[in-house]
């Protein structure tokens, strides 16, 4: 962020030194950056709510359509609205993210993994299958 | 210090000692350390998800996401959110102009877009209670309930801070740090959105579809 007159206006003469030398370099939107993710998401919103509503597609393709629309648009706001790059705080904004993304995956892909085997294999009974199963 | 510290003395090599503690402006690591309040606040989610995901075929015997999900209801909520999400950067955009009075005005607007998505999300929830799915009606709806109201009790609170720092822009202006606590705001404000998207796909549009 380089130092603008608005900012430096104020401070102690010591103080705009150091803004100039190792200011915060937090990135700005601009107003063109957030209509185009604004319209990107409009468009990765309505698009799954319409393919859902509509039933257009079949089921199995429905369902990766709004999981590859939410990932893209998910993409779309941490670039534009929350303006991720891998200068951000020196990479160690970008550094947190993954490491959040690689936890986030374990957490959801081992939950999903482990309660489906368990659920596979203590399969829940209706009373009908269980008097059937041990003749109650 | 030295008196009480003998411990600390090496021999003959004298305490190092700064001349001068190294000056860092103000604020300077707020950002980074909001961003991983924020990347922890994504566990907590994804802690959530991973609950919806493992109890969301669990009915017992209750209605199911087809009977219950009103999508053109859940299609304006999210757009509330996504106009919240615009107005908040033009906020942003008029901070950094240093238009105080524009800077008040989107911020109200995204107030305004903000309540009203969570007074869509509470005639949702109340509509649910009153048609009997309530939270202990089955697993399935109690995770439901935990996670949409999880991420709506953060929107509750980003309100909140919203009006706060709208009472502390009108009386202290732009300065710097107000403009910090507004960027810390917009962070906060956007992942919500981003949390959002998880919901309205993973929670009402796969429920529905499947």
């Amino acid at each position: 962020m380089s130092a603008t007159p608005a900012e430096t206006h104020g401070h102690a003469a010591h103080d705009h030194d150091h803004d100039a030398h190792h200011g915060h370099e937090e990135p700005h939107g601009s107003f063109k950056g957030y209509m185009i993710g604004f319209i990107l998401s409009v468009i990765l919103t309505a698009i799954p709510f319409a393919l859902v509503m509509t039933g257009a597609l079949d089921k199995n393709s429905t369902v990766v359509a709004i999981f590859a629309m939410a990932v893209v648009q998910i993409f779309v706001h941490m670039v534009y609205f929350l303006h991720m790059n891998t200068k951000t705080e020196g990479g160690w904004s970008m550094l947190a993210l993954i490491f959040t993304i690689v936890f986030v995956l374990i957490t959801l892909a081992g939950s999903i993994w482990v309660m489906y085997h368990m659920n596979t294999n203590m399969m829940p009974m209706t009373p009908r299958q269980a008097a059937a199963q041990f003749g109650g | 210090m030295s008196t009480t510290t003998p411990s600390l003395y090496d021999g003959d090599r004298p305490l190092f000692h700064l001349a001068e503690e190294p000056h860092h402006p103000d604020g300077h690591s707020t950002m980074l350390g909001f961003w991983l309040y924020l990347m922890s606040d994504c566990l907590i989610f994804a802690a959530l998800f991973a609950m919806y995901a493992t109890t969301a075929q669990s009915f017992g015997g209750g209605p199911g996401p087809k009977e219950l999900f009103e999508l053109p209801l859940v299609a304006l909520n999210t757009a509330m959110l996504l106009f919240s999400s615009i107005t908040y950067g033009f906020a942003m955009l008029v901070m950094e102009k240093g238009n105080k009075g524009a800077t008040l005005l989107w911020l109200a607007i995204t107030g305004l877009f903000g309540a009203a998505f969570l007074s869509i999300e509470l005639y949702e929830f109340s509509h649910l209670i009153h048609e009997g799915a309530t939270p202990q009606s089955s697993a399935f709806l109690s995770s439901f309930f935990t996670l949409v109201g999880t991420h709506g009790l953060h929107v509750t609170v980003g309100i909140v801070w919203l009006i706060t720092l709208m009472v502390q822009v009108g009386r202290k202006g732009l300065i710097p740090a107000n403009k910090r606590r507004l960027m810390c705001l917009s962070m906060f404000w956007h992942f919500l959105d981003v949390v959002w998207i998880g919901v309205f796909t993973f929670v009402y549009l796969m429920g529905v579809a499947r």
